[in-house]
């Protein structure tokens, strides 16, 4: 027996199956994406005085993922419009270029992790705080190597001021206290940055993979029955912008304020 | 791929011509380069000193609630949608304030109100 209204719209609601389920499951996409942010504004909120991190992050690499989205979601909705109009190389173009922007996207935020991760502060045991990124090649058994600055204490470094001198430091191991990179353990500003970012990028990950599963193998699907096929390329692109939508309001929130 | 037929019959929704069609997508255009200048502004508002952290904060965030809008009115076409989309976000959306609501209840109760 044959599913009803998997490709036509039903007369009432004038939605297909396919439509319905996305729009419900984006709802609970809201939710939890929102109640990830309480998170943030309970942590923010309750930080203490002058602890809670500025300027930690790179504004221009986060811009730049911003503009990246931005486009992925006007060549995803081009795509759609393309096929529409019975245009199947276009729609393959311009859905071509969405596979690539989010690969893009997804390099930076790699970049961005990995100078979180080779990032160290470093408590040494006169009180003295040093800051920086490690310099493997030059760290040994008996020193450790960074190329950074010396923070007068933790509200410094909490706010680093622009434009700092930036030295090579060299640390004896015996004086180092304690050591930490900026890891999601390094404070609750890491910790909610690498969830809230490790989610969202997880998201642009499997819209990435239904995209390009859509585009390529699945691509016969548009001379057996373009009109489902369309279905596929709208529901797909409605998450797709889903993804964009949060990234708006992440980028300022943990990369500007 | 040899899937690159131009030719494949494409029922159009009730009511869009192709002519509507291109006008769409002249207007999807407009709308992305409107949220990339959306984007500068976030940052150029970022980094001005309004003397309070706060003015800050309210203004990325009318930034970013516009480009949101554009978004979702426009790219998801929320602004010719049918009706139970609309039943369906408005439960969303009783939800979602109802837990910011908690979040600030939370914060009303506690000792720490200022935003750092």
């Amino acid at each position: 027996m044959e599913i009803p209204y998997s490709v036509k719209p039903r007369p009432d609601t004038g939605l297909y199956n396919a439509k319905v389920g996305i729009w419900l499951f984006l709802a609970s996409e809201v939710m939890l994406f929102g109640a990830l942010f309480c998170s943030y504004i309970l942590l923010r909120v309750n930080a203490p005085d002058g602890m809670w991190p500025h300027h930690w992050l790179n504004i221009w690499l986060g811009m730049t993922n911003t503009i990246v989205l931005i486009f992925s979601s006007v060549t995803v909705v081009l795509s759609w419009a393309s096929l529409k109009m019975g245009q199947f190389k276009r729609y393959k173009l311009y859905q071509g270029v969405t596979i690539l922007c989010a690969l893009t996207f997804l390099c930076i935020k790699s970049y961005e992790y990995h100078d979180k991760f080779i990032h160290y502060e470093v408590i040494l045991t006169d009180g003295r705080i040093a800051d920086g990124h490690i310099e493997k090649g030059q760290t040994t058994a008996d020193t450790v190597a960074l190329l950074g600055w010396w923070p007068k204490d933790e509200a410094a470094l909490m706010d680093p001021p622009m434009g700092h001198p930036v030295e090579k430091i060299e640390i004896p191991r015996k004086q180092i206290k304690t050591m930490e990179n900026y890891g999601p353990w390094h404070n609750t500003y890491t910790a909610i940055y690498f969830v809230l970012t490790g989610l969202h990028a997880l998201h642009v990950l499997a819209g990435a993979i239904v995209i390009f599963a859509i585009w390529g193998p699945l691509a016969k699907v548009w001379e057996q029955d373009p009109e489902r096929y369309i279905n596929r390329v709208e529901v797909s692109g409605l998450f797709w912008h889903f993804v964009d939508l949060v990234w708006i309001f992440l980028f300022p929130v943990l990369y500007l304020l | 791929m040899s899937h690159s037929t131009q030719s494949a019959t494409v029922p159009h929704p009730a009511g869009h011509s192709t002519e509507e069609i291109r006008r769409d997508m002249r207007r999807y255009l407009i709308i992305g380069v409107a949220l990339m200048i959306g984007t500068g502004m976030t940052v150029w508002a970022s980094l001005i000193d309004f003397g309070s952290r706060e003015i800050n904060i309210v203004a990325a965030l009318i930034i970013a609630s516009a480009k949101g809008f554009l978004v979702a009115g426009f790219f998801m076409h929320l602004i010719s949608e049918k009706k139970m989309i609309y039943a369906v976000l408005a439960c969303t959306g009783f939800f979602f304030l109802a837990l910011m609501y908690l979040t600030l209840l939370s914060m009303a109760h506690g000792s720490v109100i200022q935003i750092r």
